[in-house]
């Protein structure tokens, strides 16, 4: 046990150190490191695939941190860092896929999955209820024994 | 009735689950389908490997359709896709154009001399940012580009002798089809 802890520590400690050696870049101040991480975690590694821009080790997550770098420090927006993004990786890159025709299904499809359950639960209670008051006591039990 | 609900419910899962692995085992997980399809190719000019001095890119590549090969002297993929460019590659009647992508001119000519050189000519993108316009993300990855200097076909990964036949080589007839 002792033994798996150290390792685990140790694992940790070189994770420690590969996290501070991935990339460092010349922010001007605080606030446009806190921007370019924010916005680096929202986008996706398109090489790695499950792992944001901001944790990829990946060689192109490296090359594109450096090119959203330049192009904050070119002055561009977020939204014109992600359309550029978009233009070249398609919607893929982005985290929070963008609500048109293509996305629907995947954006209100669980609000009417939800809706149809909630439309079959009234169903079934409104038939529950309505068999308990016209047959009273002695059938329920049998409806009970349905489920 | 009520009774099969849950069996039913059950069944219909399965298949949705069914239906997932049958499109995973259909799909590519790794390729993304490049937006960049049927539009203009960025416009690159890059040194040729070898020789800074002379330049090659968009314009000087119009008015004929090419392939545009990424690879890297460091990309292991690209050993395995090597023989098809050096062979069915070169019978498809269009030039090749090898793109070394992130890599050290010596090391990739090192690669070259002993794997064979394919290419009519090869550029050289040592930071891959010019890469980036391409939406490129990896090596292999391989382009056609008509006369008119448009993207019309996009594979990632190695090429092989199916995608070949299946993929591109009609691509490479359909623009043949297109300018007599």
């Amino acid at each position: 046990m002792r033994r798996l802890l150290a390792l685990l520590v140790f694992a940790l400690a070189i994770g420690a150190c590969f996290a501070q050696a991935i990339q460092p870049l010349p922010f001007r101040d605080r606030a446009e490191e806190v921007r370019f991480q924010k916005l680096s975690a929202e986008l996706r590694c398109p090489m790695c695939q499950n792992e944001t821009l901001a944790d990829s080790n990946a060689p192109i997550a490296h090359d594109l941190r450096r090119q959203i770098f330049d192009l904050m420090q070119a002055g561009k927006s977020d939204e014109e860092i992600k359309s550029y993004l978009v233009q070249r990786y398609s919607d893929f890159v982005l985290y929070q896929p963008p609500v048109k025709p293509g996305t629907w299904l995947l954006w209100f499809g669980p609000g009417v999955v939800l809706l149809a359950g909630a439309v079959v639960v009234a169903l079934q209670v409104r038939r529950r209820s309505r068999n308990a008051t016209n047959n009273n006591v002695a059938t329920t039990a049998d409806n009970e024994d349905d489920w | 009735m009520s009774r099969l609900l849950p069996l039913l419910a059950f069944l219909l899962l399965a298949s949705l689950f069914g239906f997932g692995i049958w499109w995973n085992t259909q799909h590519d997980q790794h390729e993304i389908v490049s937006p960049l399809i049927n539009q203009p190719a960025p416009d690159f000019q890059l040194p040729v490997l070898g020789d800074d001095a002379r330049k090659v890119g968009k314009a000087s590549l119009l008015g004929k359709p090419y392939l545009l090969n990424i690879f890297g002297s460091w990309c292991i993929e690209c050993v395995h896709e090597h023989p098809m460019l050096m062979t069915d590659a070169k019978t498809l009647g269009i030039a090749l154009v090898g793109y070394n992508y992130k890599d050290e001119p010596d090391a990739a000519n090192a690669w070259i001399a002993e794997h064979g050189n394919p290419f009519d000519v090869i550029v050289a993108d040592r930071d891959g940012r010019q890469a980036l316009d391409f939406g490129v993300y990896g090596a292999p990855e391989t382009f056609l580009i008509d006369a008119k200097g448009f993207i019309r076909y996009k594979h990632v990964g190695p090429l092989t002798p199916d995608v070949m036949t299946t993929e591109l080589k009609p691509a490479v007839e359909a623009l043949a089809k297109e300018s007599p």
